[in-house]
């Protein structure tokens, strides 16, 4: 229907979504009442919960599309692509938008090449100009901004997360349930094994609202302990430059910047890190960006709001302690 | 076996870049070119997969304007056997679709039993081709993958797929469709013998009609492009380092209300 803007559901695979879809389906819900129109949710999973679904509503959703089945589980693109262009074929949306999420990023890819739609992916705004979508995506690593409209509908877009301003919670908002029939393409790739990351007790990289962030200052993998320390004491997670991680001192998926993850905390503390363009590419949406170093001259001062010149040896501890004498009232 | 790598030459990640003239590109003039550096993963993953394997052919493809051919040249300094290029001005304007199109229609007329890609070109960042062409293709695809092995066969692939919170290993029967992320492989450089052979290896160049292919209108376009708006200056805060911590945390909680 014209006026639908979709959100895809990502979930933590427990039946229930995860926190960004609060800002995916915020911006369609925003976007959807300046067009007249309103905010639905699509969810495909091998397990939902009333719980679950609960929660779509009162982040907005004026309708739950929910397509229940176990060969949605794993991520499978063979099977989400055609389910997701027959609902739309079906239904006509406006606007379809996803996170950037694993499964989200290709889940999203395959569904435009199957419509022959245009994608933003990674999109940091969104705005209806004269009537039609228009898109911010960062380019050239973040050094450059494009605006950039589609052809035709509907507009796929995914969204950058700890970007949008998430729906405020409706509590009581209910979203009615409707359940398509679709055709079910058989799977073509299978599941062997799933390697957890072993777990740090910290936050996922790209969830986090706070980034603690080491380089080669830091000087050994031992070292990181003191960022994992302060990390704990504040919710943080814990990432890495390309030096650090080269090094062999943290794994590649803790990699910050251009060639690892691009994260937009809320709060992002670099200790040891010089602050390399490629490095900038990956954080410099976070809204505040604080950085220890004991060169003045080191280029992460230039994007930095807040600095400390000095060794964050001694700097990371006592800020541990503020930190702490701070959440403690 | 054949394997297809498709890689896409980009400014050097250190460039400044500027807008050009018309507002909606960059100004190239004075930029440095380089291989996509997570294309470079995949070239150097089909290498490797050749080698281990002691037979094959490894083919990268490109789709880009004259210039392109240096990018392709030192895929095949490092190892590629031969290279394509897709060169045309209907795709002047190739946003995702119409590159995916392309990029398919070659990779079928080839018909290898892998394609590799990228996780995504440094240059538009969109990291979205790949899972196009598998889409364009009916092939299966993983998107990220942090390691690979092919059956003995040469009828499946293992990979392991990098998604929140670890890594989902896959079997995917082939033909199929993969892009690398960092970590996949250390890229290897060219040696003066490979520079050397590099010059007789075949760069063929393809043109939309080969494919059956015209210009179409892209799906995204760019209406502009934009300079960053400036970050209010920064504030270094002095002191001995206890205070400066303790002013930092204050400031962080009070002013900027981050925490
Ligand atoms: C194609 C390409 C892709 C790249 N992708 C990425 C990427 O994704 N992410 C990334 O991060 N980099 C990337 N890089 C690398 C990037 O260019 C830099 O080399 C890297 O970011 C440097 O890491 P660093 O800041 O930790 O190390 P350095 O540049 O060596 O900086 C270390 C800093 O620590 C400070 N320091 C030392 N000791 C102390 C102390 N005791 N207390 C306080 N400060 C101290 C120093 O003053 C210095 O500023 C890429 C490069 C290329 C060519
Ligand atoms: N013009 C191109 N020529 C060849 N390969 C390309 C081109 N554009 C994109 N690709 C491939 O698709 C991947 C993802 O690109 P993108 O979706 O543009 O980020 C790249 O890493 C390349 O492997």
């Amino acid at each position: 229907m014209a006026g639908s803007f979709w959100c895809l559901v990502e979930d933590d695979r427990q039946g229930n979504p995860k926190k960004v879809m609060a800002e995916v389906l915020g911006e369609a819900g925003r976007l959807a009442s300046q067009a007249g129109g309103q905010a639905e949710a699509v969810w495909l999973t091998d397990k939902a919960t009333e719980a679950g679904i609960k929660q779509l509503g009162e982040w907005g959703a004026k309708r739950v599309l929910l397509l229940e089945n176990p060969a949605f589980a794993p991520y499978r693109g063979e099977v989400w692509a055609p389910v997701l262009a027959e609902l739309c074929l079906k239904e006509s949306p406006q606007a379809f938008f996803g996170a950037v999420t694993a499964r989200q990023r290709e889940a999203m890819a395959r569904l435009a090449a199957r419509l022959g739609a245009g994608l933003s992916a990674d999109s940091t705004a969104l705005a209806l100009e004269d009537g039609t979508l228009v898109a911010t995506r960062p380019v050239y690593a973040g050094k450059l901004l494009s605006k950039m409209t589609w052809a035709k509908m509907p507009w796929l877009a995914t969204l950058r997360p700890n970007v949008f301003k998430p729906a405020d919670s409706q509590q009581g908002a209910v979203a009615p349930v409707e359940k398509p029939a679709v055709t079910l393409p058989a799977a073509v790739m299978s599941l062997v094994e799933r390697r957890e990351d072993s777990s740090t007790g910290l936050p996922e990289l790209a969830e986090a609202e706070i980034i603690v962030s080491g380089g080669r200052g830091l000087k050994g993998p031992e070292n990181f302990a003191i960022l994992e320390s302060l990390a704990k004491a504040i919710g943080a997670a814990v990432g890495a430059s390309r030096a650090a991680v080269d090094a062999g001192w943290r794994p590649h998926r803790f990699q910050i910047g251009q060639t690892g993850r691009t994260v937009s905390p809320k709060l992002y503390l670099g200790f040891g890190i010089s602050g390399a363009i490629q490095h900038l590419a990956g954080m410099r949406t976070s809204k505040v960006i604080c950085a220890i170093n004991k060169d003045p001259e080191a280029p992460i001062f230039k994007i930095a709001d807040y600095g400390i010149v000095g060794d964050l040896f001694e700097v990371a501890p006592l800020l541990e302690q503020e930190f702490k004498k701070l959440l403690e009232k | 076996m054949k394997i297809l790598v498709m890689i896409k030459q980009v400014p050097d990640t250190a460039t400044q870049v500027k807008i050009g003239p018309d507002g909606k590109a960059i100004d190239t003039a004075g930029i440095t070119w380089i291989v996509s550096p997570y294309d470079e993963y995949a070239l150097e993953e089909g290498l490797r997969i050749k080698e281990k394997r002691g037979q094959g052919e490894v083919v990268a493809v490109a789709l880009g304007p004259d210039r392109v051919k240096e990018a392709l040249r030192s895929c095949l300094a490092m190892g590629a056997d031969r290279a394509i290029h897709l060169n045309d001005p209907a795709w002047e304007r190739a946003d995702t679709l119409m590159t995916a199109r392309a990029l398919a229609a070659a990779i079928k007329q080839e018909a290898p039993a892998l394609a590799l890609f990228g996780r995504q070109a440094i240059d538009d960042d969109m990291g979205a081709v790949g899972a196009a062409v598998a889409e364009l293709l009916g092939w299966p695809c993983a998107s990220w993958i942090m390691e690979e092995s092919v059956d003995e066969a040469g009828k499946a692939i293992r990979v392991g797929r990098q998604v929140e919170g670890g890594l989902e290993l896959f079997d995917l029967p082939l033909p199929a469709v993969v892009s690398a992320q960092k970590g996949l492989n250390e890229p290897r450089y060219p040696t003066l013998k490979g520079i050397m052979g590099a010059k007789k290896k075949e760069i063929k160049d393809v043109k939309a009609a080969d494919l059956g292919l015209t210009a179409e209108a892209p799906a995204l376009s760019v209406i502009k492009l934009e300079t960053l708006p400036p970050r209010p200056p920064g504030r270094i805060i002095q002191g001995e380092a206890a205070d400066a911590a303790k002013e930092l945390v204050r400031a962080l909680r009070e002013d900027a209300k981050a925490i």
